[in-house]
């Protein structure tokens, strides 16, 4: 008998190893999730970029699946991501920008440079916005569905094979 | 109109596969355990079914391929109409969703091979192997549809045109290693069926091994070229003139070929001697599990590596499930069905059943090292103490003594009698063979390379030591018999195998010793009419030319590159821009030859008009992989071997009683 | 001890002291082999061993990248956007190497805290930064808004 529970032995150290890999799994880094998918947009009021007398809040997101984009003048990822965001709003998504720890006239000079998708963009200078949304820098999008619910958040640059593969699926996903 | 549904239709053969490899997996099994000839009949038809569908779906997703049609997304994100035909068709395996249904379609025809080629095996033992290997087929298309759908289609959004396959992936190695590689993995789930085939069917005698160990060598050999082959891509692809990095996913296909090479001695063992029979089995699981697991590891994104594939958790999670429902059962029908008896079957200390079993201990040390090397930074990350790498210098330092102490066994192996083998009379067969090997590898380094090396002179010992012995050996058989020719008729193809085999890994060895440390590097700056000797070779830059390839844009610099002799040569490496994706690429010159490499590679640009270049000369690096080559060769030789395809008169005799009396014992002694 | 008994125990013992063998020397190799990694902030808290073999990570500073015009001599500023690390290398550097794109070095920090590198491995990293930089922010109790703020404060001061 004593030989045969040696045998397990085997079996055992797979085990061990097999529970190891599913921890692992779920650690990997590219897919940090925050823990907001699934909950509401956080309640938010801020300035747009584009006029500091209007003021927007989470109203804004409800009614149309909505992209949103956390973006900055000083991140170099963000301005290679703009193609990919002018082609996710030509094919009829609605964009909505945060402008993350800059300054207005930056922001401003960043979307005449290369090129406004948004319709329009939450001015978020001291990252109070990003902060509820758990963002650790730029860019990262999150998509919010017309109930004003996350549902999807990409951490980082959007690839251009990211759009099509990942982006434009979540979004049909969600409409 | 047929032809627009083309994806439809090869989407349409997927599941048809899958429900017949499913009916393959569950009535052949069945059957076998309530001993139903009707129901054990299925196995060969379901297994050419599965085959022949997979194959449809197969060609499907090629002539999408071939007509550009971008509304199937992996087409799309693959391919580009500029793309040259043959790298269409190679593109098909360059991404995950079409290398795992290349996987499966392997998987169908070693099944069907597996089926067909075994009419002299009992029948339920047939049934029993093709319904697993169906079992596996079953899983594997299950992943294939639900997570990986190579058919997937864009509409009504399709591109206008694709994006291009990798340009790494651009290039003839990258077109025949990983078909070469899948081969080797699939292959060891023969030997893994006949295992768990043996254990259910309580047949644990010899002849299950018999059975299995052509085909352990036939996935062996496709393994060891994959191997090979990646190492060679690898070696000019990458630029950086290195043949072997130690990285996680050449790890990954390493593992599998390590405890493989222990299953193929410990089923020589096996057969011949009727001991280690759980041991045996146990390497089985092992191998395919390995194969299996080097999937898991490279696809899920939790190793992180240049060769990874775009990592998916949902992939990952399902590679996983997939890989411990199959090891988990397997372990367990091991745990619940190896034979309790040990083995009665004696030997002493210095026999050849000692020495192998030597050469797997060995062998099962070096998986473990590597495996631990490789999954460490990942347990230590896990645990909060630190982002670690484990670099080259770990496994150098753990793989190079233990090839070396592996490598005197193997010098004293072949040579050796089974059960018992008097020390005086092993040390008359090999103290000449030890004596030149001393002498020879002491002083040929003397003759060759720039200067004398500890190093290589240990490798060139060692490499004579292993090939040694066996000539001398060849030599006294050929002797012993009435006539040269007969003589040489009289040894067996299995044996020419086993030469072929320890030969080529003389030859890898020195190769490595060679082109580890008579290797020279030299990265430079030039500028056209700059010129640089090295290893008596004067390199000229002659030019520097921009050029437009078919899917890309290209920067060439022209050297000429004079001998002492003063005869000359050109060599034209290249700076590529490809144009879809943007990626850069180096492409190197190489000048290949017996005795050396010179390998040439465009570093970028400085700007002044000059370029960094790298020039290296790089001494019987193509050892390697020829060492490579003749291992196969001799896998394949082996396979050949008419033993295997006689059925010996114990196991008619078996087949015609139906049941499985224990030959053991009689084999044991015979 | 009969016989057969005896040479049970040499297997045994033999098969032991092998397996013993083994693991001691891959600990060994472990030890002596491993690099850990660390990121520019660490470095400057003074965490990293001088003159021994590490690995160190960040973005590619926008506009730091200096050739020397008459060798392979190259150096950069690796940044994780809150310190700064200077590079130096003599070599040919990898395809993928970009201004703004994530790189890992491999290399021995000397003491006037400029890191000489022996290797430089560009990724072509969906990520914006390298994981383990990330990660090595946060251990070093960067809330997500303090390393906004001090990628802003690095990107404005170019």
């Amino acid at each position: 008998m004593k030989r045969r529970l040696l045998l397990f032995l085997p079996l055992i150290a797979f085990l061990g190893l097999a529970a190891f890999f599913y921890y692992r799994l779920g650690m990997d880094p590219s897919y940090r999730d925050s823990a907001l998918i699934e909950r509401d947009f956080p309640a938010f009021s801020a300035s747009t970029l584009e006029d500091p007398n209007r003021t927007v809040d989470e109203s804004l997101l409800k009614g149309e699946v909505t992209l949103v984009n956390v973006w900055g003048e000083w991140c170099p990822a963000c301005k290679q991501e703009m193609p990919q965001l002018l082609d996710l709003a030509e094919r009829g998504i609605r964009m909505v920008g945060v402008d993350y720890r800059d300054t207005r006239e930056k922001g401003r000079q960043f979307l005449a440079e290369y090129g406004n998708p948004f319709e329009l963009n939450i001015f978020d200078p001291d990252g109070d916005l990003g902060f509820d949304l758990g963002v650790y820098g730029a860019p990262e999008t999150f998509l919010v569905d017309a109930d004003g619910v996350i549902r999807y958040h990409h951490t980082g640059y959007i690839a251009p094979e990211d759009v099509r593969e990942v982006i434009v699926p979540e979004v049909k996903k969600w409409r | 109109m047929l032809t627009k549904m083309i994806p439809e239709i090869g989407h349409f053969a997927l599941i048809i596969a899958l429900l017949m490899a499913i009916i393959q997996a569950v009535v052949p099994l069945a059957g076998a355990a309530t001993r139903r000839p009707l129901w054990m009949a299925f196995d060969r038809p379901m297994a050419a079914g599965q085959f022949v569908f997979l194959a449809i779906a197969y060609a499907c997703l090629t002539a999408s391929y071939m007509a550009d049609d971008f509304s199937v997304a992996t087409v799309a994100n693959n391919s580009n109409s500029l793309l040259p035909w043959y790298y269409k068709l190679s593109a098909v395996w360059g991404n995950h969703e079409g290398s795992v249904l290349l996987w499966s379609l392997m998987l169908s025809a070693w099944g069907l091979l597996a089926s067909l080629w075994s009419r002299r095996l009992p029948r339920d033992m047939v049934a029993r192997v093709t319904g697993i290997l169906g079992l596996i087929g079953a899983g594997f298309l299950l992943f294939v549809l639900v997570t990986s759908n190579p058919f997937a289609r864009l509409l009504p959004n399709m591109p206008e045109d694709g994006t291009d396959l990798n340009p790494l992936l651009q290039d003839f190695g990258l077109v025949v290693h990983p078909p070469m590689l899948y081969m080797g993995y699939v292959g060891f789930s023969v030997v893994f069926a006949f295992a768990i085939a043996a254990l259910l069917g309580g047949r644990l005698d010899a002849a299950w091994t018999r059975w299995a160990r052509p085909w352990t060598n036939a996935a062996w050999a496709f393994l060891t070229v994959g191997i090979a082959l990646g190492s060679w891509w690898a070696y000019y692809e990458l630029g950086w003139g290195g043949w072997w990095f130690w990285d996680p996913v050449e790890n990954a296909s390493l593992l599998p070929w390590l405890a493989g090479t222990a299953l193929i001695h410990s089923l020589a063992v096996t057969e011949k001697r009727g001991s280690f029979k759980s041991w045996t089995v146990l390497l089985a699981i092992a191998t395919f599990s390995l194969s299996l697991m080097g999937t898991f590891l490279v696809r899920s994104g939790v190793l992180t590596s240049v060769h990874a594939f775009a990592n998916d958790p949902s992939r990952g999670l399902f590679i996983l499930v997939l890989l411990a429902i199959t090891v988990t059962l397997s372990l367990l029908v091991f745990a619940l069905r190896a034979p309790r008896v040990s083995h009665k079957v004696g030997f002493t200390w210095l026999s050849r059943d000692s020495l192998l079993l030597v050469n797997n201990i060995l062998l099962v040390i070096m998986t473990v090292t590597i495996l631990l090397g490789t999954l460490y930074p990942l347990i230590l990350d896990a645990l909060g103490l630190g982002k670690i790498s484990v670099g080259p210098p770990y496994f150098n330092s753990l793989f190079v003594p233990l090839t070396a102490i592996m490598s005197l066994f193997m010098g004293l192996g072949p040579v050796a009698r089974w059960k018992q083998m008097p020390g005086r009379e092993l040390l008359s067969r090999v103290w000449l063979s030890g004596v030149a090997a001393l002498v020879l590898g002491a002083t040929i380094p003397l003759f060759y390379g720039p200067e004398w090396n500890a190093k290589v002179m240990l490798g060139m010992m060692l490499a004579l030591w292993i090939v040694l012995p066996m000539v001398r050996d060849i030599v006294a058989r050929v002797r012993a018999s009435s006539s040269v020719g007969r003589g040489f008729k009289k040894i067996s193809l299995a044996h020419w195998g086993m030469v072929l085999g320890h030969l080529g890994i003389a030859v890898t060895m020195v190769g490595v010793a060679v082109v580890s440390n008579d290797n020279i590097e030299r990265n430079v700056r030039m500028a056209p009419g700059d010129s640089v000797e090295m290893a008596g070779y004067t390199f000229t830059l002659q030019n520097l030319r921009e050029r437009r390839g078919p899917n890309y844009l290209a920067d060439t610099a022209t050297l000429r590159v004079e001998r002492e002799n003063g005869t000359h040569f050109m060599m034209r490496p290249e700076k590529r821009l490809y144009l879809a994706t943007g990626m850069p690429m180096t492409q190197v010159a190489l000048r290949a030859g017996f005795t050396r490499d010179l390998y040439v590679a465009l570093g970028e640009d400085l700007g002044d008009g000059s370029w960094a270049v790298r020039l290296q000369y790089k001494p019987l690096v193509r050892w390697l992989w020829l060492g490579g080559l003749l291992m196969a060769a001799g896998g394949v030789i082996a396979v050949i071997d008419k033993r295997y395809r006689r059925v010996p008169a114990r196991d008619r005799h078996a087949e015609r009683a139906g049941a499985a009396p224990a030959t053991a014992s009689r084999e044991a002694t015979a | 001890m009969t016989p057969k008994r005896k040479q049970k125990l040499y297997v045994i013992v033999g098969l032991v002291s092998l397996t013993a063998v083994a693991v001691g020397l891959t600990l060994y190799a472990l030890r002596s082999n491993i690099n850990l990694f660390f990121s520019p902030v660490e470095i400057a808290q003074g965490k990293a061993p001088f003159e021994r073999q590490i690995r160190a990570g960040g973005m590619v500073k926008e506009g730091s990248v200096a050739r020397d015009p008459e060798s392979l001599n190259v150096e950069f500023t690796v940044t994780d956007y809150v310190d700064d690390l200077d590079v130096y290398y003599s070599g040919i550097l990898p395809d993928l190497f970009r201004e703004g794109q994530g790189v890992v070095v491999v290399g021995e920090l000397q003491k006037g805290g400029r890191l000489r590198a022996d290797q430089v491995l560009a990724r072509h990293d969906e990520n914006y930064m390298p994981p383990e930089v990330a990660d090595a922010l946060e251990d070093a109790g960067y809330q997500p808004s303090d390393f906004a703020e001090k990628a802003a404060d690095s990107a404005a001061g170019e």
